[in-house]
């Protein structure tokens, strides 16, 4: 795990807060967007940003995120085009945790090693692959555990018990508990008995921080993950929000909208 | 138990399970389901008792003497799947994924199909099993197949036009994968070919073998021998491994044949095996059709089956392995391979098993009149009439 990352971690269990994690894909929805949008979202209050590496067959994703990939892939974002614009959102002043969200094979054509090794130098600290399973893993967590990145596995309210335990072993910064069985965007979270039950349920296998996210859209929703998980994420509305806004107003309404649903 | 009868999940380094965890469970639910069933003597009779009557199998092996006759070399046998029910090969996994799927309690079936055979199958069984069936198909394949879309719809399922992407298979199959990730409590995934995450390559090989099991005993029976030669068409690749599997321990040459679209070197074409690279793509790792950084590239063939970037990882391992050998044909030879067949033999082909009869001929050519070589014909040719007419300017 990067220093960033402990050291939020550390700052937010001892005062009880929080956290909001916004999604931005990068390269969407032109690639001069992506810094602006990062440092907006700092600024309206994010503490760790995802950032999505746009994959030609995203299965896990929602019409919207799905057209963000085309799009930003139209517009030729490459894997290490996700890295240079790290790099250059960090020397512009992005301070928070980054963590890059997508699909294996970018990273398996790029090679783990050097995905990971890339990722470091470029300023980020982790990475969610929705489509590799601790089982298929192994390499990969290697590799980032040897440049302090963090490997952020996803559970799913179908996990079995024992499985949650095998997941909870290779995590080592939070987990990212999908909160609805479907696709990013889907369907809002069920507020009531169900995500509280999930969250317990993970909760007797680990004590990491535990991050709520799929079908995440308003500070209400994001208030209702508070009250038994550590952090929430949202993605599609802010993919929405990005695509409701003029061009020269993109910017600014990710950090408004990012303001409105942390409470900051 | 679990360990005991643990399937391998791999062959060679290719294969594994690379999937999102809201699928895990349902995966290993009928990795075990399989398991059982395979072992189970009343599944395997209820299983044989419907490829008889309903699929009616065993479908014949038939020496094709004017085709022979015509390429003047070795003997050309055709393992007719294109009399199977429905018209081709598909519906062995269809029926075989059905009943395991009733096994699993789930009455919701899903299957995603590209030249419209596998949904044609898949919603043949369900209406037979009383099932609810939904189909996924790229419009653009809807366009190429309107005939096997509308007889899905008569059959009972819904049919669900996939515009995401290229609009063909690969496409299809995410919006599959999208319904199973909602679905997954409920519903189980018919997938049509030897690809995708484990069990399902293994699966449907062992659902598809019948082919091979059947051709290898009629080849010794009506030939007296075995074949010296097999081969047949590849896009996933599920009749191609159900024809090979029961000939890997054989002195019997395997070829692959993939479809080379407008040609190999134009970039417009399915030829995993032969132009791609490893790499994962839905849930398994195998041969791609992708680019510098792991973006999958958009096929094309004249043939809707056989337009897919990927291929089961099998045939991958047959490949590395070279156990197997894999070549591409061309749309303009697989029209060649179309009209010479149904020309000689009275036999209108798929277009896709059309790409293993040209490359047939050329092989018996080559070879002398005392061998044999055995050709997977999967399906029949109803279905492109009107792609056929196009290619062959033709206004019908």
């Amino acid at each position: 795990m990067s220093k960033r990352m402990r050291d939020l971690f550390e700052e937010a269990r001892a005062s009880g807060r929080k956290l909001f994690i916004p999604y931005i894909t990068a390269g969407y929805p032109r690639m001069e967007d992506t810094v602006p949008l990062l440092l907006a979202a700092q600024e309206g209050g994010a503490d760790v940003i995802e950032i999505g590496v746009p994959f030609t067959d995203p299965l896990a994703d929602g019409a919207t995120i799905q057209h963000a990939n085309t799009v930003a892939l139209a517009n030729g974002i490459t894997l290490s085009g996700c890295f240079q614009l790290v790099r250059e959102a960090r020397n512009r002043g992005l301070t928070c945790p980054v963590v890059f969200m997508g699909y294996y094979n970018p990273i398996l054509s790029r090679g783990e090693e050097r995905a990971a090794a890339e990722a470091k130098a470029a300023g980020a600290d982790g990475f969610i692959v929705v489509d590799l399973p601790p089982e298929e893993a192994g390499s990969f967590i290697a590799a980032c555990r040897q440049n302090d990145l963090s490997f952020v596995p996803l559970v799913a309210p179908t996990s079995r018990d024992e499985r949650i335990d095998v997941l909870a072993q290779v995590a080592d910064a939070w987990m990212y508990c999908v909160s609805v069985t479907g696709t990013t965007g889907s369907k809002a979270v069920d507020s009531g008995g169900d995500l509280g039950a999930f969250i317990a349920r993970i909760r007797r296998h680990t004590d990491l921080p535990l991050t709520v996210g799929f079908g995440i859209s308003t500070r209400a929703h994001a208030a209702s993950v508070w009250k038994v998980a550590d952090a929430a994420a949202v993605g599609t509305a802010i993919i929405a929000a990005i695509d409701a806004a003029p061009a020269d107003q993109r910017a600014q309404r990710v950090r408004e909208f990012v303001e409105d649903v942390s409470g900051r | 138990m679990a360990v005991e009868a643990a399937l391998s999940s791999r062959f060679g380094e290719f294969g594994g399970r690379y999937i999102p965890e809201t699928l895990v469970a349902a995966h290993e639910d009928l990795e075990a389901a399989y398991n059982e069933a395979r072992r189970d003597p009343e599944f395997q009779r209820e299983l044989d008792d419907l490829l008889r009557h309903y699929v009616g199998r065993k479908t014949p092996l038939y020496f094709a003497e004017r085709l022979t006759r015509e390429c003047g070399g070795a003997r050309i046998w055709l393992k007719r799947e294109d009399l199977a029910h429905t018209g081709a090969h598909k519906i062995n996994n269809a029926l075989g994924q059905a009943l395991l799927a009733r096994r699993l309690g789930k009455q919701r079936i899903i299957a995603e199909t590209g030249a419209g055979q596998h949904g044609v199958a898949t919603a043949t069984v369900c209406a037979m099993l009383d099932l609810e069936c939904v189909v996924y198909m790229g419009s653009e394949d809807i366009k190429r197949q309107s005939l096997n879309a509308f007889r899905m719809k008569m059959l009972g399922a819904t049919l669900v036009s996939v515009e995401s992407g290229s609009k063909t298979l690969k496409d299809a199959i995410n919006e599959a994968m999208r319904d199973w990730v909602t679905n997954v409590e409920t519903t189980h995934y018919i997938i049509g070919s030897a690809i995708g995450p484990h069990p399902f390559p293994t699966i449907v090989r062992d659902f598809q073998s019948v082919i091979g099991n059947e051709a290898r005993a009629q080849m010794l029976e009506q030939a007296g021998k075995l074949p010296d030669v097999a081969i047949a068409c590849v896009g996933g690749g599920s009749n191609a491994i159900g024809l090979f599997h029961p000939f890997i321990d054989d002195p019997v040459r395997l070829i692959g044949v993939e479809a080379g679209g407008s040609g190999v070197g134009t970039g417009k074409h399915s030829a995993t095996l032969v132009a791609g690279r490893p790499g994962v793509l839905h849930g398994t790792k195998t041969y791609l059709l992708q680019d510098a950084d792991g973006q999958i590239l958009e096929t094309h063939s004249i043939s809707a089956g056989l337009d897919y970037p990927g291929v089961g990882p099998e045939h991958s391992w047959l490949k590395t392995s070279e156990r197997a050998e894999y070549v591409a044909v061309d749309d303009q030879q697989a029209l060649e391979g179309f009209q010479a067949l149904t020309r000689s033999e009275g036999i209108i082909p798929a277009l896709e098993p059309s790409h293993a009869i040209y490359h047939a001929m050329n092989v018996a050519r080559s070879l002398p009149a005392n061998q044999d070589v055995l050709v997977g014909l999967s399906g029949r040719g109803d279905k492109d009439m009107h792609t056929v007419a196009a290619a062959l300017g033709v206004t019908l």
